[in-house]
């Protein structure tokens, strides 16, 4: 299966949930937020999300803005 | 002398608010925030992946900073991508407040009146503290109102355009019908007078970005801010002098030299 993690085709070799494929994927702290197929995820909830092929998740962290 | 800000129940001293971006480094955004005085601060968020280290860097200055923090909805075309990064922005900066931007036109940046106050309504209802960048449309600004926004922030002129206050009379027209409303000038602005400007009109405060970070000297632009809004404050408290139509000598004609009676002159 695939998820598209900002834009960019990840492939999984077995289905996943949300928390242990952001281990995966290097992110750690709480600078970080999620959305997944368009909707926020509270990070309480990352460990019952589980991901389906096709899902598509926003990982946005701080930026300067106006 | 108190005369302070106060917004959603919290009192600020600064009446500029000022963007994080644009600025030629970090260390220069910094020192710009400071001199500026600016107590409330915007940013937002964006995708980045676990090598960029930007995001956490910023986060730990912010933190630093003792600021509070509005985080924005830049980009933004819908209520559903709104409502998806307020919530990401509550969980990551930990507070309710929100710039609420919904992008209705991709040319001139301007806010989508239907989708401001559909997005603005269900963000109050999960309990954001919405302070929507809007246009200077007086039933807009009371729709929002209705939906429970407590602030509000017409544009000057479109972002970035520098271009000051383009429509007074709709600005002067909103100061007049909502009175109680605190009003926030937010874009457009792109020169101290235009700050002080606003605040003389009797605007509660000002908040910008480009004019500060794009000036030669953004240190020193912030303190150039920091002191026309001021004295624009100052001199709305004070109470502006009526316009005249026609002149009227501020020396004492009394008493003039060199003038004689008309008669006097006569019987010479």
């Amino acid at each position: 299966m695939q998820v598209v993690v900002n834009g960019q085709v990840e492939k999984l070799e077995r289905p996943t949930d949300l928390s242990s494929l952001l281990q995966q994927l290097g992110y750690s702290g709480e600078a970080f937020a999620v959305a997944l197929n368009g909707d926020f995820v509270p990070r309480a909830n990352y460990g019952e999300t589980r991901l389906n092929d096709g899902d598509a998740l926003d990982i946005v962290a701080p930026v300067v803005g106006g | 002398m108190t005369d302070l800000l106060k917004l959603y129940g919290t009192t600020f001293d600064s009446r500029l608010l000022i963007g994080t971006a644009l600025y030629p480094s970090p260390a220069i955004m910094r020192e710009s925030v400071e001199a500026s005085g600016a107590q409330i601060i915007t940013l937002s968020l964006r995708r980045q992946s676990p090598e960029q280290q930007q995001g956490k860097m910023l986060w730990d200055y912010i933190r630093e900073s003792g600021c509070q923090l509005l985080p924005n909805t830049a980009g933004c075309k819908t209520p559903r991508e709104v409502i998806a990064l307020a919530e990401m922005s509550r969980e990551i900066f930990l507070t309710d407040w929100l710039k609420l931007e919904v992008i209705g036109d991709d040319y001139n940046l301007q806010p989508d009146p239907y989708g401001l106050v559909e997005a603005a309504r269900e963000l109050v209802r999960r309990g954001f503290k919405v302070l929507p960048y809007c246009t200077d449309d007086l039933v807009v600004c009371r729709k929002l109102l209705d939906v429970g926004c407590e602030v509000l922030m017409p544009w000057g002129a479109p972002i970035g355009t520098g271009r000051g206050l383009l429509n007074r009379y709709n600005l002067q027209t909103l100061r007049e019908r909502l009175p109680d409303t605190p009003l926030i000038i937010d874009a457009g602005i792109g020169a101290p007078s235009q700050a002080a400007e606003a605040m003389e009109m009797g605007y509660d405060a000002v908040l910008l970005n480009t004019a500060i970070a794009r000036a030669q000297e953004p240190v020193n632009m912030a303190r150039a801010f920091r002191l026309a809004v001021e004295a624009g404050r100052t001199a709305y408290s004070a109470g502006l002098m009526l316009k005249r139509q026609t002149a009227s000598p501020s020396t004492p004609t009394l008493d003039m030299p060199f003038w004689q009676q008309a008669d006097t002159a006569t019987q010479e």
